[in-house]
């Protein structure tokens, strides 16, 4: 055999090239497409520098982890339990909005709704509350009212949100309309209805059962029920995306959604569903802050949207679809949260979270392009 | 058990297994195929050959149900059936390569064999939605490795292999689930000599298993060298259809401008 032959071009199962031959071939030519069975050796190290979305999320939780240190160096209280209960507690909500926003990101897609659908989701299990449980004393509206009350508030809640998932859904895949307008529309309708059904005032007299367990009360006396809802949802939604048909193909559908029409992927009712999981995430995320805030809190959650979609793309989704993972999106989160409490340990005005976290959500945005353009190029 | 079919017609094992029959499909003022008939038989290669805008890949996209013909008939082992979608046209067995490969790139070369017909774990997990990764990497890597196509690693996104590469695997996936026929839209343009060669022997191999191969190609020693039959496209019509023994370079062109006028021209 010639020696300049590439060794893509020996044919596979080729007659007369020995062993040895094939090796030192691909020594000399390694960076050529190597042998089959070289490439298996190779097969852990070679995934690994291939996952760049993976070592996107390494880089991420190094930052995490750095900026606990730093705090904690500084002011050793910062790493104390109650502190970071805190952290995690108050983040719950988001969280779950997060998961959502994470499976229509990788879609392709964005849902500037969230917030919105939270508001109105809240709202809904507030009234529904109220309507089935309140009693004759409207100061005391429901607060005495029982499981049951509470568990239809949630459910109507819910419900609520799921159905502007689908309008969501609906209205991206089968109107066709760019998810950035069909959701900034929902924007303003959920959160217009929860200011009509609550005439602008938030909704007071929610069952105390509701906000002392779930609200502020902590499972076995340690972890905030809060967190344990949100952990529970977002490593069951994490496992879906990475390891079930239905990830795989939310992944497919945001890398090429022709490709996948092609190969026979219902890609619109994969769309409505992957909307109308957001908008019930949402609705979940709207119970929990009701209770934890023990009323609507109408006027908040108005940046909630772009606080999830900042996670994750931090967590190292491409807002082009595709890439991403709900291991990041949780790591993205807890960054502007670290931040933020940080911040104020360390007495540092709170506020530069802001600019910390644009700061490096460009910057993670950035270093996107930098590895979507080597990609193209390579 | 085909949707797609009409159940119109009889089963007639010796005509053409797939045929196209006067088909006509316009896009506005465009009219891409004018009345084309097309033929090709079990374990037969058939070059589909023609200028831009013959319509080529326009026949090959009503014919693998990608898109549905304004009228005329198609008719699959002498029956007349009607494709709604490239679904219909997978469950006949019959496979597209797309000229724009249609593969998801973020997606390994092993998923994006088995898009679509993803495998699942056994058991509970299975019903669950559970895939099972490790079969469908050792299945793909056997796959590629029938069609002499070798890929540093099958669990790389697929954007970062070269565009050779990725045609190969967009190939190899048409080939491993093909049972009927196989349409191929220029499979050989991104390629290298020697990698070209390669996509020629699997077209070989894939008739010599039974499968009916339709292959669209601007290069014509390379259509000369692989095909049986040749058919000629012209305006949206077949203009002529040669045995490739018994055909030359010259003949081909001639019939391609028009400069030779044969069989259902005008």
């Amino acid at each position: 055999m010639s020696d300049n032959t590439d060794i893509d071009t020996v044919p596979a199962g080729a007659g007369g090239v020995g062993e040895t031959d094939r090796t030192d071939r691909t020594d000399r030519t390694d960076r050529a497409g190597g042998a089959a069975r070289a490439a298996s050796d190779r097969r852990g190290l070679a995934g690994l520098r291939g996952r760049l979305a993976g070592a996107n999320v390494l880089w991420i939780f190094l930052v995490l982890v750095g900026l606990m240190t730093f705090f904690s160096v500084i002011e050793p209280n910062f790493t104390n339990p109650v502190n970071l209960r805190s952290i995690a507690a108050d983040n719950a909500p988001l969280l779950v909005l997060a998961v959502g926003m994470t499976y229509v990101i990788i879609s392709a897609g964005i849902d500037l709704s969230v917030g919105s659908v939270l508001i109105f989701s809240g709202v809904v299990a507030a009234k529904t509350m109220l309507w089935l449980g309140g009693g004759a004393d409207a100061s005391v509206g429901a607060a005495n009212a029982g499981w049951g009350v509470t568990l239809a508030g949630c459910a109507a809640g819910v419900l609520g949100g799921t159905a502007w998932g689908l309008l969501n859904g609906l209205l991206v895949a089968k109107a066709r309309i760019p998810s950035l307008i069909a959701t900034l529309g929902t924007l303003g309708m959920a959160l217009g209805a929860a200011y009509l059904i609550t005439d602008g005032t938030d909704v007071r007299g929610i069952p105390l059962n509701f906000t002392r367990t779930i609200g502020f009360g902590l499972a076995l006396g340690v972890v905030p029920w809060l967190c344990v809802i949100a952990a529970v949802i977002t490593v069951l939604l994490g496992l879906v995306l990475a390891f079930t048909k239905f990830g795989l193909r939310t992944y497919a559908i945001g890398s090429n959604a022709e490709a996948a029409r092609r190969v026979g992927i219902p890609v619109d009712w994969h769309l409505i569903r992957v909307y109308a999981l957001s908008g019930m995430l949402a609705g979940v995320a709207g119970c929990l802050s009701l209770a934890h805030y023990t009323t609507t809190t109408i006027s908040g959650h108005t940046t909630d949207n772009l606080a999830a979609i900042a996670a994750v793309v931090l967590g190292g989704a491409s807002l082009f679809g595709g890439s991403g993972a709900v291991a990041g999106t949780v790591i993205g989160l807890l960054i502007p949260a670290v931040l933020q409490k940080g911040f104020i340990t360390i007495q540092v005005n709170p506020y530069w979270q802001y600019i910390a976290v644009g700061a490096v959500l460009v910057l993670a945005v950035y270093f996107d392009q930098l590895r979507r353009r080597a990609r193209e190029r390579g | 058990m085909v949707d797609a079919a009409d159940s119109a017609g009889r089963a007639d094992s010796a005509g053409p297994l797939l045929e196209a029959r006067g088909l006509v499909k316009t896009y506005g003022h465009v009219q891409a195929l004018d009345g084309a008939h097309f033929t090709v038989s079990e374990g037969e290669v058939v070059a589909l050959v023609g200028d831009n805008g013959a319509g080529k890949s326009t026949l090959v996209k009503c014919l693998a149900g990608a898109e549905t013909p304004d009228r005329g008939e198609i008719r699959f082992a002498g029956r007349a059936i009607s494709l709604p979608g490239p679904t219909a046209a997978r469950r006949l067995g019959i496979e597209t390569v797309f000229q724009d490969l249609a593969l998801a790139p973020d997606l390994d070369p092993a998923m994006n064999l088995f898009l679509g017909r993803e495998l699942r774990r056994a058991g509970v997990l299975g019903r669950l939605g559970a895939l099972d990764r490790r079969r469908m990497w050792a299945e793909a890597a056997t796959a590629f490795r029938e069609l002499g196509v070798e890929l540093r690693s099958m669990r790389v996104p697929v954007a970062t292999l070269s565009g050779g590469q990725r045609q190969s695997v967009a190939v190899a996936r048409a080939v491993a689930w093909a049972t009927k026929v196989v349409f191929m839209d220029e499979p050989t343009a991104a390629l290298g000599v020697v990698q070209r060669g390669r996509v020629l022997d699997v077209i070989r191999r894939v008739r010599d298993r039974g499968v009916a191969v339709v292959l669209i190609s601007h290069n014509m020693p390379e259509v000369l060298s692989v095909a049986d039959r040749v058919e000629v496209l012209r305006l949206g019509r077949r203009v002529a259809s040669f045995r490739a023994a018994d055909t030359s370079l010259e003949e081909l062109v001639g019939a391609m401008t028009g400069a030779l006028r044969t069989e259902d021209a005008a």
